[in-house]
């Protein structure tokens, strides 16, 4: 049907993932397996999944409900740990949470009685750098994601936007070689979000840092990524992982683009099977509420 | 598209959250006019109760006892006593009857509802009157005592109390090992050790401060732990992945966590300390405000027994509103405080005002 596959890739795009795949691989995921629940009665969250992300690399993860995008990130982040399979980072086995894995939550995790400047300076300080070395450091952080001005407030003063871009300098001020983020915009309006799509790509594209991104918006996993790890639900498993054929820099102009619908078309296949035959969810909504005679609205 | 919200009135715009207005804090001078009415209003209910006759007053204090001579049930009515209004009248029937004019009287309250000049009068001399005997302390160095008592056994309680609490709401071995005993003895009331106190401490101070430390320190373990297991699990995770150790966790994440909250805690354990000391200060050697008050119930003296009351909630009324004064500056991120450090500065948000383009509040 569609002319364009998401597989065709522009000369340039094709040399850029070329490139990629000749960088050192950071974190190595191999066969990685999570059961919850009781003995009895097992969940299984993962079913061996395995995939690689190189240095520098911007990868996002795409699922349904369910999909255990959020369990994957926490194993990741050493917060959860795997039934069986191993996780590499850098060919060290990762054990437990640690200062190498930054993450960045969907829920604001500021530490309220700090200052968004003592926020940025926490991690450095726990590893035991000195007030004015990790004070700078936070000035440097603080000034890529454009909130110099906002050093002294309080998290309680910030929009959630501005909260989410101090969690990311908070987390990048460890310099980690992963950056963990699990919906970190979820929270937020849509042109709030947009802001930060942007800032992200900004930061990403100005710092020595690989991105692991948790999202369940395609048109965002798109526009920031390299490659998208797609997750099949019940139990969760790798379904692909693709190249984004949308070549760099990215602009919102490209969601039009061939390549960014083609992606789109196919990420969607995998998320929404059986959207494309024409059933639609909200035809089958039961009416709850009829209208009378002068509710017109338009 | 759709119909648009109702307005609000331009009164409510103006004027900010309405008296009814669910949930929202009101406009400030609202709030001091409503502050001053808490005390206004008792207070104004009192008077009319203690200076309007036709009020209540079941009481006649006889001022006149008409002819004595009249011989009947009520016979014995005499000027100055206090008795109840049916039997004034009463009386007067028989004086009636002979013929001989009605006895008089002034309607009255009974001894234990004072009125409220009488209870200030009270509170005036209480201050003013030498001790008794030589070598009793005055009612201000009694209460200062009771002061000492309360601040001992509260600082003992929470030097111990608070540590142990933030330890069981940290860790699962501390909950387990103390917490089961800790509930335990937290229903025995502090009073019942009060005889073992004195057994072991004597007569001093040592038994009534091990009292207020016995009503404070065992709740306080378990109110403590509970305040620190409240804390955000979300922000131990986000800890864990900067790098935190256990005990950096514990030492730069739970506890500043939770301190908002503790501190919330002692300022309502303070509250219950001063119930333990009116029993504390009344085992072995009676003292300091209770002893005060102890006399004053014994000799029927209610006006002093209102007094001592009020100085009780007038000591805890302003200790309690100089701790939520400080408590706003030592934690600046509650609810729109301020740090001493940024007292005099004005807040970023203020200052610059929409610096990011959009992004600012």
């Amino acid at each position: 049907m569609s002319p364009f596959s998401y597989r065709n890739q522009s000369e340039a795009v094709a040399e850029r993932f070329r490139k990629l795949k000749q960088r050192p691989v950071v974190l190595e995921v191999k066969d990685l397996t999570k059961r919850f629940g009781t003995e009895s009665n097992p969940v299984l969250a993962l079913d061996n999944v395995s995939f690689e992300v190189h240095r520098r690399e911007f990868v996002c993860v795409v699922g349904a409900s369910g999909c255990g995008k959020s369990t994957l990130v926490r194993l990741l982040a050493g917060l959860e740990q795997p039934t069986s399979g191993s996780l590499l980072l850098d060919g060290k086995t990762v054990d437990g949470p640690g200062a190498d894995r930054g993450m960045v939550f969907q829920g604001y995790t500021l530490f309220p009685w700090l200052t968004v400047k003592d926020n940025v300076m926490f991690g450095p300080r726990m590893k035991g750098m000195s007030r004015a070395a990790a004070r700078e450091e936070a000035d440097q952080w603080l000034s890529l994601v454009s909130l110099d001005a906002f050093a002294d407030s309080y998290p309680h003063q910030l929009s959630g936007g501005m909260k989410q871009r101090v969690a990311i300098a908070r987390a990048l001020a460890n310099s980690p070689r992963i950056l963990l983020m699990d919906e970190p915009f979820g929270a937020l309006d849509a042109q709030t979000r947009a802001q930060m799509q942007r800032h992200l790509l900004h930061i990403w594209k100005n710092a020595d840092v690989t991105i692991v991104f948790i999202t369940h918006d395609l048109d965002e996993a798109i526009y920031l990524a390299d490659r998208i790890l797609v997750l099949k639900p019940r139990p969760g498993r790798v379904a692909e992982l693709l190249e984004v054929p949308v070549p760099r820099p990215r602009s919102t102009e490209q969601f039009q683009s061939p390549e960014f619908l083609a992606t789109r078309r196919r990420l969607e296949e995998w998320i929404h099977p059986g959207s494309e035959t024409g059933t639609s969810h909200v035809d089958e909504l039961p009416r709850l509420r009829l209208t009378q005679v002068g509710d017109e609205v338009e | 598209m759709t119909t648009p919200a109702r307005t609000p009135s331009k009164g409510s715009v103006s004027k900010g959250p309405r008296w009814l207005s669910l949930r929202q804090e009101l406009a400030p001078r609202r709030r001091a006019l409503l502050f001053a009415l808490a005390f206004a209003l008792p207070l104004l209910l009192w008077s009319a109760v203690s200076y309007l006759p036709f009020l209540w007053h079941p009481l006649m204090e006889v001022t006149y006892a008409g002819d004595e001579t009249v011989a009947g049930d009520y016979d014995y009515l005499a000027s100055g006593m206090l008795v109840e209004k049916d039997l004034f009248a009463a009386r007067n029937r028989e004086l009636a009857a002979a013929g001989k004019p009605a006895a008089l009287g002034i309607p009255r309250n009974p001894i234990y509802l004072p009125a409220p000049h009488e209870v200030a009068r009270a509170f005036y001399t209480a201050f003013k009157t030498p001790p008794a005997r030589q070598g009793d302390l005055w009612l201000h160095e009694s209460l200062l005592h009771s002061c000492r008592i309360i601040f001992w056994g509260f600082i003992l309680s929470a030097a111990i109390g608070l540590p142990l609490g933030i330890l069981c709401g940290s860790l699962m071995l501390f909950s387990r090992l103390f917490e089961p005993f800790v509930d335990f003895v937290r229903y025995m009331p502090a009073p019942v050790f009060g005889a073992l106190a004195v057994a072991i401490w004597g007569l001093d101070d040592a038994p009534k401060i091990a009292v207020v430390f016995i009503g404070t320190f065992f709740p306080m373990v378990l109110v403590v732990a509970n305040t620190t297991r409240q804390v955000d699990g979300a922000l131990l995770e986000a800890a864990q992945t900067l790098g935190c150790n256990r005990r950096q966790l514990l030492g730069h994440v739970i506890i500043p966590a939770a301190t908002p909250g503790l501190y919330r805690d002692m300022r309502i354990l303070l509250g219950c300390a001063w119930t333990y000391l009116v029993v504390a200060e009344l085992i072995g050697a009676k003292s300091g405000i209770s002893a005060f008050l102890y006399q004053a119930q014994r000799y029927k003296q209610f006006d002093n027994v209102y007094a001592a009351m009020l100085m009780i909630g007038l000591i805890g009324l302003f200790t309690d509103q100089i701790l939520a004064l400080l408590g706003r500056f030592l934690f600046p991120s509650e609810n729109g405080g301020r740090s001493l450090k940024n007292l005099f500065r004005p807040r970023a948000g203020e200052s610059n005002p929409g610096v990011l383009g959009g992004i600012a509040p």
